[in-house]
This record gives C-alpha cells, sequence and structure tokens, in this order.
C-alpha cells in the first residue's frame, strides 16, 4: 500500500523487521513478520488474542531472539547482537509492559530512578528533579513516596509510562497499554501516548486489541494476522480501504460457542 | 510412534533439556561472578539480601544446632555407657557436629528457608515482567538479582554455620551436664582435645560451596519461571529439591576430596607451627 505512495511514507524506518520468524516449542507465532515503523509516527500493531503481537515488539528490544529474519534498530542491524551489545541499543527505548512491571518492592520514587540510576552518574537532586518531571508528564505529580501496591491499575500504568520516558528514548514501546482499564483510563492513556508522541517527538509502538485506541492514537497501523503482517498503511487508509479485515478481526478467527439450551437436570 | 519409542524419545528431549539447563546455569554463573566486578556493584541490594537471607536466618539455624546438639548427646551417652565410654560423649558430639551436622544441618535449614525464598521472589518478578523489565531498560538481572543474593548465601552460610557449631557443641554441653553428669570444663576439655582445627575448616569451608550453590539454584530456577503463579509455585518447591539434594550429594565429594588433599594436615602442621 505504501509503495504507490512514496511521498505519504514515512523517512528511514526507526525499527525495521525483515522475514522476522519464531516459535515456541515448535508452535510457530511469528511466520515472516515484515513491517517498517516510521521513524517519529505512532504505528499501531493491531492482532488478536496469542496473535503473536507481543512476541513481535519483544523482538524490537532484543527481549527475544528470532529465529529467523533480521531486524534493524535506529538503522543498525540488531539481530546478532548479544545481552551486552544490547544494552546501548536499548537505552533509546522505552517500554511500557502490559502488566506495568513495576518493582513492587521499590517505591514510585526509586522505580522511575531505576533507570537513571543505571544509565547516568547524576546526583540525587537531579535524580530527583527528572523523577518529578516524568510524574508531572503523565499527570501523577507528587506520588513519589507510594508503593506501587497502593496505586490503581491505571495509575500504575502511568507510572510504567513515566519510567519508560525518564532516560528520554527516541522509541516507546507500549505493549497492550489499555488492557484491564475501565473506558475513561483507556482514554487517557490514548491521549498520553498522543500527547508524549508530540512533545517528545518520539517514535512510538503500539501493540493493542482496542480497536478504539488505534484508530485514535495511530498515524500507521499494520494487522497481525497468522503469524503474517495482513495489512499496513496509513490509519485513515485502513479504515477506507481494508474494512474487510478489520471485520475479521473484530470478529475473531473462532466460532462463536453454540447455544447452550437448558442445563441438564 | 509405539509406546515404547515415545518414552525414548522423551527421555532423548529431556536429557537434552537437562544438558541445556546446565549450561544455562554455568552461563549464570559467569555472569554472576563477571558481576562482581563490573561497574555500579549493587552494594544496597547485597546488604538488603544479606540481612534478609543470611541475618535473619540465625533463628533457625540456631534452634536446629542446639537441638541437634542435645539430641546427640543424649544418644551418644546413651550408647557410649554399654561399652563404659560415657566420657568421651564431648570427643562424639564435637567430631560430628564440626565435621558434618553443623555445616550440613545449617546449608539444609538455610536452603530450605532461602533457597525457596529467591525462587518464589524471582520467579514472582519473572512472571509479571518485571525481569524482563530490567532488561529493557539496559540492566543486567544477573548483577542486579542474582549477585547480590548469590553473595548473601556463599557469605552468610560459612558465618551461620560457625554459630550453628559452637551452639551445637554447647547444646550437648548441657545434656551432658543435666542428664549424665558429666562436667561442663571435662566435656570442654574432650571436645577440644579431640576436635582439631583441620576439622573445623574442613567444615566450614564445605559451607562455602553449599552456600554459592544454595543461592545460584535459587536465582537460576527463580529466574527461568514461566507459567503465572502455578509457575511460581512450581520453581519455589524445585528450588528446595534441587539445592537439598545437591548440598547432600556434593557433601560427600567435598568431604573425601578434603581427605585426599593435604590441605588439612597442612594446616595443622602450619598451626603447630605458629604455636
Amino acid at each position: 500500500m505504501t509503495s504507490e505512495h512514496p511521498a505519504a511514507s514515512p523517512a528511514t524506518p526507526a525499527i525495521e523487521l525483515r522475514g522476522l520468524v519464531k516459535s515456541f516449542r515448535g508452535k510457530a507465532v511469528l511466520r515472516g513478520v515484515d513491517l517498517a515503523i516510521g521513524a517519529g509516527r505512532t504505528t499501531v500493531i493491531l492482532g488478536g488474542s496469542g496473535s503473536g503481537k507481543s512476541v513481535c515488539m519483544k523482538h524490537m528490544i532484543g527481549l527475544l531472539r528470532a529465529d529467523a529474519g533480521e531486524i534493524r534498530v535506529l538503522g543498525r542491524d540488531v539481530t546478532q547482537f548479544s545481552e551486552r551489545a544490547w544494552v546501548a541499543v536499548r537505552r533509546d527505548f522505552g517500554m511500557v509492559f502490559q502488566s506495568a512491571a513495576l518493582f513492587d518492592s521499590l517505591p514510585v520514587y526509586e522505580n522511575i530512578a531505576y533507570p537513571l540510576r543505571e544509565h547516568e552518574d547524576w546526583e540525587e537532586a537531579r535524580i530527583a528533579e527528572r523523577v518529578a518531571w516524568c510524574l508531572g508528564a503523565v499527570g501523577l505529580a507528587g506520588l513519589e513516596k507510594l508503593l506501587p501496591a497502593e496505586l490503581s491499575g491505571g495509575m500504575r500504568k502511568r507510572v510504567g509510562v513515566a519510567r519508560a520516558i525518564a532516560l528520554g528514548p527516541r522509541i516507546i514501546l507500549y505493549d497492550e497499554p489499555t488492557t484491564g482499564l475501565d473506558p475513561a483510563n483507556s482514554r487517557r492513556i490514548g491521549e498520553l501516548i498522543q500527547r508524549l508522541q508530540r512533545e517528545l517527538g518520539v517514535t512510538s509502538v503500539v501493540v493493542t486489541h482496542d480497536l478504539e485506541l488505534a484508530f485514535g492514537i495511530a498515524d500507521r497501523i499494520a494487522l497481525l494476522k497468522d503469524g503474517r503482517i495482513a495489512v499496513e498503511g496509513a490509519a485513515r487508509e485502513i479504515r477506507a480501504e481494508a474494512p474487510a479485515a478489520l471485520r475479521e478481526f473484530m470478529e475473531g478467527d473462532e466460532p462463536a460457542p453454540a447455544p447452550a439450551g437448558a442445563p441438564p437436570p | 510412534m509405539s509406546m515404547p519409542l515415545a518414552s525414548v524419545a522423551q527421555l532423548g528431549a529431556r536429557t537434552l533439556a537437562g544438558i541445556a539447563a546446565s549450561g544455562d546455569f554455568l552461563l549464570l554463573g559467569v555472569e554472576t561472578a563477571r558481576a562482581l566486578v563490573r561497574p555500579r556493584f549493587p552494594w544496597r541490594d547485597a546488604l538488603v539480601q544479606f540481612d534478609a537471607l543470611a541475618v535473619r536466618s540465625t533463628p533457625i539455624v540456631v534452634i536446629t544446632a542446639v537441638f541437634t546438639g542435645m539430641v546427640l548427646a543424649l544418644q551418644a551417652a546413651f550408647a557410649l555407657t554399654r561399652f563404659g565410654a560415657k566420657p568421651y560423649v564431648g570427643s562424639i558430639v564435637g567430631l560430628s557436629i564440626v565435621r558434618e551436622l553443623g555445616p550440613v544441618l545449617a546449608a539444609l535449614m538455610v536452603g530450605g528457608r532461602v533457597g525457596a525464598g529467591i525462587a518464589s521472589e524471582l520467579g514472582s518478578m519473572a512472571v509479571t515482567e518485571q525481569v524482563d523489565a530490567i532488561r529493557a531498560m539496559g540492566a543486567d538481572p544477573a548483577q542486579k538479582l542474582a549477585l547480590p543474593r548469590v553473595l548473601a548465601t556463599t557469605i552468610g552460610l560459612p558465618l551461620l554455620t560457625f554459630f550453628a557449631i559452637v551452639l551445637g557443641v554447647a547444646g550437648g554441653m548441657f545434656v551432658a551436664d543435666l542428664q549424665f553428669a558429666i562436667a561442663p570444663s571435662f566435656y570442654r576439655q574432650t571436645v577440644v582435645s579431640s576436635v582439631e582445627l583441620g576439622d573445623f575448616f574442613s567444615g566450614v569451608l564445605k559451607t562455602v560451596f553449599f552456600g554459592w550453590w544454595i543461592g545460584m539454584v535459587g536465582a537460576f530456577v527463580g529466574l527461568r519461571t514461566t507459567g503465572g503463579t502455578a509457575g511460581v509455585g512450581q520453581a519455589t518447591t524445585r528450588a528446595v529439591v534441587v539445592s537439598s539434594i545437591g548440598v547432600l550429594i556434593s557433601d560427600f565429594f567435598l568431604t573425601k576430596l578434603f581427605m585426599l588433599l593435604p590441605a588439612e594436615q597442612l594446616l595443622n602442621r602450619a598451626l603447630e607451627a605458629l604455636r
């Protein structure tokens, strides 16, 4: 879809996946994913449960190792990178996990300070300043001392976002950012993703099955199905040109259960 | 596939998985050792873990040691009386506790308490993506999670064993005095005359390995946990079983090794020369 409109396509891609293959215990999850993530854009990868979209995302930051294929991040071929070589690459990333993955033994402050302490030799005052800025950016100013267990699901997600932006990343990965949230909190997360993308000029990659979120925030949408990218293009085009694929996605692959009828006596 | 063939294939698959796991275990061991000299040593975590894993294991180790010493004195006196050798209770209790029971019982108690604790904590972190989050932030789980714990058990267990030995022998003395009218001064004398410093070192040195093993098994099993809360439960059980069995098996070989090596005799001779 993009090749016919070179003007509409993004410049050098921030992340490029070519023929990505991954299986777990002999079960193929990704069967050759080709995808270019445009720099400075928000790309949403849509897919049903178990379609491998989170697996796809974890390859972008080296948490999983591909069985075959090629991965390029910011122009570098990182496919064969060792865990140590990845460290430098990951400095350019922020990742927001599905479960927020906050360290539950540490207060909010230490959670956000964690990447700073790992990569910078800052004085405590400067760290405190940055932590306060991050919390302000996600609308949770002043919550430094709370423990993750004392936060609601939506707040935990937003602290996860605050931690992801602490180092000033160039790419932010969001793994199912609205899963488990009510509609109001989902909307708030969507707005936050948009605002951060605009204000920080980052590249955002969002993995989700939430159509409303996807069309609310996406510049581009890629639909993952059967281990491959089935459709990819600008959000507007996808809505206009690929309604069949979207409908299929919304209805799911599995047949609806037959009516149960009366329970057995 | 026919039944026997299927089971052969399964055996093969299990063997391969076992070999792969051993390789991963060694790799984690190497990574942890390397993390020891890498910048940003996790001082705070190491102290926190030393407190949680070693200091807080003191009560359980002390109770085990005291009562083992007491029951050992009871049994030894009971048996030795038949041969008219009751005065040697101190020697039997001393040698058994110092060479064998102090180190191994301390390791088993710590392995149960701490191995389970490490595996369940790191296992929970693994299944809630916290371990992935550490990696995603460009940090190393071997340095941040494994190293502080392995260090705490490797340094902590020998210290705990020292307490176990002293208190176990004291427990024996208490029973010998109360039940069998063996004067504490005489008991002490029999202990000191039969237990040499080499015995003491052979006992305590083993626990450096035991401590490393317990911490490593807990960390390894924990970090590899998959499968949600059920997986955490399995990991915890596995960590306790593997660390305990490992302690008992390696104890035999380490003891044999110490006997073969002239280290013990050399040490004794050196100490005598110093005197």
